[in-house]
């Protein structure tokens, strides 16, 4: 099968990580797949306001997924949160809080901040695995980091690393998951279609080895910011 | 079980990144040993010394730790003293019996003593497990900043600009005649002639930048000799490793 971008079925968009892009941030990155452009600033460990939200067992993530009003295909994104927003906001949240130690950081927050400068599919992925180096930028105790890719079904063939066109236009099943690679944990797992339950293992293997690749561009990015000459 | 050692000193660790195998190997601060290996817990750079492996972190913000001298702003005026920010996730209170042996009226006017806006070189007495930050003001030295201006540097390389027994800094108050404090949380007050400041400024600025790279004390050294066209002699500073 021929993909609209002209892929092949198990082949991932060119990807690119670069951290530090953001010099005001305590933490930042940058990770792009093909078309979709994700930015992650991290701010923290803070003073966390409202106060009622402070937790004094632990510090608290706080995740903030936005596409920019000029970022989709052609229509205008509204700017400001929407239902979509808040909702993947969360699921970045899930995603990410469990390789985060934030126990030295009773009553604090740490914001992450995710920008999505143009998008063409797999934007909360790109967003998390931007957000993971990001937070590690900011110096945070991690146990790993997370890498996230979007795997689907388009006319009954396991696709990598879906496009918009793909989801929105042609309707392929997506599934886009987040990987923890030392711990060999998925901390994100969504579905949009239909799937069987043997084609959806089949559709994990791959995805994490797929995800095992961003990893790599993930902790490249890292070492090349602090490189010693 | 045969200990495997899977990076080399001085080199960068990423989180999750397993750094050695075997139980052979001690962890250090930064570092969680998972079964046999040893997984690095932040960004930072490598230091080997022996069987321990310990992990110097790059990046973060100021946690203050008791005993720290540090400069803090004044940001609030409390009923019984004032409230500092010292740039970090959590504020310090300064109580009035540790600002001053003054008697003080009650009631009276705070401000006084320390404004808002105020900059003071402090100590940390105490710090909470729920990192409640208590300061003092009595001590050799410690005081109120009058003058001056404050510099911001990363507060992990604040050991580089003060330098091996101080002498990175006496280096640059030498050269440019300028008083120097710096805080262990990266504040930086400076004060001398406003050309000087500059020249002093931008040495700090240079090894903050620098400070992971060898023979920082020589380039330094040449780069202050350049800017004030004056010789510098280095005392205690000659020897001084990375």
């Amino acid at each position: 099968m021929k993909r609209t971008d002209g892929r092949t079925p198990d082949q991932m968009r060119p990807i690119k990580a670069e951290v530090g892009v953001i010099p005001n941030a305590d933490g930042s990155a940058m990770f792009s797949a093909g078309k979709t452009i994700a930015y992650a600033a991290v701010y923290g460990p803070r003073e966390m306001y409202p106060r009622f939200m402070q937790n004094p067992k632990q510090g608290v993530l706080r995740c903030t997924y936005n596409m920019m009003p000029f970022s989709g295909h052609g229509d205008r994104v509204r700017p400001g949160g929407s239902r979509r927003s808040k909702e993947i906001s969360a699921v970045t949240e899930n995603a990410l809080r469990p390789v985060l130690d934030l126990s030295d950081y009773p009553n604090a927050a740490v914001d992450v901040f995710i920008e999505l400068t143009q998008t063409d599919g797999g934007t909360r992925c790109a967003g998390i695995t931007a957000a993971a180096m990001a937070l590690a930028d900011a110096g945070l105790k991690m146990k790993d980091l997370v890498s996230a890719m979007s795997m689907g079904m388009l006319e009954g063939e396991m696709v990598v690393d879906i496009n918009g066109t793909e989801d929105c236009v042609l309707g392929a099943t997506d599934v886009p998951i987040a990987l923890i690679p030392n711990m060999d944990k998925i901390s994100l797992l969504q579905l949009d279609g239909e799937i069987s339950r043997e084609t959806l293992k089949k559709l994990l293997d791959t995805g994490k080895k797929k995800c095992l690749e961003i990893y790599k561009a993930q902790q490249n990015a890292l070492k090349e910011k602090y490189k010693v000459d | 079980m045969t200990d495997k050692l899977k990076i080399k000193n001085k080199e960068i660790a990423v989180p999750g990144e397993v750094l050695a195998e075997g139980m052979g190997f001690v962890p250090s601060k930064g570092i969680s040993r998972e079964n046999d290996k040893l997984v690095a817990e932040q960004v930072g750079m490598i230091g080997i010394e022996g069987k321990v492996i310990k992990l110097i972190s790059l990046r973060g913000v100021y946690i203050p730790k008791a005993g720290d001298k540090i400069i803090a702003k004044v940001i609030d005026v409390l009923m019984t003293g004032w409230r500092l920010d010292i740039r970090g996730p959590y504020s310090a209170v300064l109580s009035m019996k540790d600002a001053t042996s003054d008697f003080i009226q009650r009631g009276a006017d705070l401000t006084q003593y320390f404004a808002l806006g105020d900059y003071v070189l402090t100590k940390i007495t105490n710090v909470t497990s729920q990192k409640l930050v208590d300061v003092t003001m009595k001590g050799p030295g410690l005081r109120k900043l009058k003058g001056g201006r404050i510099l911001k540097v990363n507060s992990h390389k604040v050991p580089r600009v003060i330098g091996k027994d101080g002498s990175m800094v006496v280096m640059i108050k030498q050269a440019t005649g300028c008083n120097i404090l710096v805080g262990q949380n990266g504040w930086i007050w400076l004060d001398g002639e406003p050309k000087q400041e500059v020249i002093a400024e931008k040495a700090i600025k240079k090894i903050e930048s620098e400070a992971h790279l060898s023979g920082l004390t020589d380039r330094i050294k040449d780069f202050l000799e350049k800017q004030t066209k004056k010789k510098i002699t280095v005392e205690g500073g000659k020897n001084e490793k990375n």
